[in-house]
């Protein structure tokens, strides 16, 4: 590996590995860093909302989370549907590096929502198609974790695991548009593409700032339980063998 | 300056419950997330090394 291979050359394991033990530790810096900066402006720069008080300040870790869970979920069934399809065990193994962090998302945009809920709404939880949405995502991580560790063929298990993420993708446009399909209690989208938007810019920036670092330290930490991942099923090969004689 | 003293930081207009039981989770899991991660992969190398010992286990 002394010189870049070429992009699909990561396919393998083995320069997967090379280049995410190259990768993690400036991705966790970039995530520190915009995190340290989002929340500078978060707290100090953005002012106190009108009519809110300072409980919206939740937002700046609720919306990224949220977006992270569906983006997330996406990728983890795109990549399982992917190694399934094209018989590419990294893929797989990437689906499954997915899952943790996608859940703790969704499970972090629904514990915020529940305490901007509470003050804003005045209750943890309804019965909301979007909140009901969410929770059906975090149900569908936590079956695709327990049904691939419940089989104990590895490819079998990848397989099963696909066709779950695979049919549950459904439910990702039903949360994201859920707000305009059903007219319920949570809110419309914060951010439009189409129109500016309704908040103001140190409220919008702080928000974009804090996903930059959301997206780097889920890149950062699925990295790296992709590389543990890889360890623990390619342990016959001779790389990983002369790898861990190296890094021992 | 939207804050005068670190306690009417900490009060949050009110809503230091809800900012900060939001924000004390959150970032609890993101420090944690990342040393159980480590943690795995420690445990995977030590894995291979144990079975390079053994000879052709798998």
């Amino acid at each position: 590996m002394k010189n870049l291979p070429r992009l699909f050359y990561f396919a393998a394991p083995s320069r997967f590995y090379w280049l995410a033990s190259k990768a993690v530790p400036w991705l966790y810096a970039i995530a520190a860093a915009f995190a340290v900066w989002g929340l500078y402006v978060g707290f100090f720069v953005a002012p106190t909302d009108a009519t809110q008080g300072d409980s919206y300040r939740i937002i700046f870790i609720h919306v990224p989370a949220a977006w992270m869970s569906m983006v997330i979920y996406l990728a983890m069934a795109g990549w399982a549907a992917f190694g399934w399809a094209a018989n590419a065990r990294l893929a797989s193994m990437m689906a499954r590096a997915l899952a943790p962090t996608g859940a703790a998302f969704t499970f972090l945009a629904l514990w915020t929502g529940a305490f901007w809920g509470k003050p804003t709404w005045g209750a943890w939880w309804v019965w909301d198609a979007r909140l009901t949405s969410e929770l059906i995502l975090l149900f569908l991580y936590l079956g695709f974790m327990a049904l691939v560790e419940a089989i104990d063929d590895t490819r079998r298990a990848d397989h099963a695991g696909a066709l779950l993420a695979i049919v549950g993708a459904v439910n990702v446009p039903i949360i994201y548009f859920s707000v305009r399909w059903w007219n319920t209690l949570h809110q419309g989208s914060s951010i439009s593409m189409t129109a500016a938007p309704k908040m103001a810019h140190a409220m919008v920036e702080a928000m974009l700032l804090m996903t930059v670092a959301f997206w780097a330290y889920a890149f950062a930490v699925v990295f790296r339980r992709c590389s543990a991942i890889v360890l623990e099923r390619e342990r016959g090969a001779d790389w990983v063998q002369a790898l861990a004689r190296k890094e021992g | 300056m939207n804050w005068n003293s670190a306690s009417d930081f900490f009060a949050m207009g009110g809503y230091g419950l809800y900012v900060w039981g939001s924000y004390g989770v959150t970032a609890t899991w993101m420090l944690l997330e990342p040393v159980l991660a480590a943690r795995r992969h420690r445990a995977a190398l030590q894995a291979v090394r144990e079975t390079e010992n053994e000879g052709e286990e798998r």
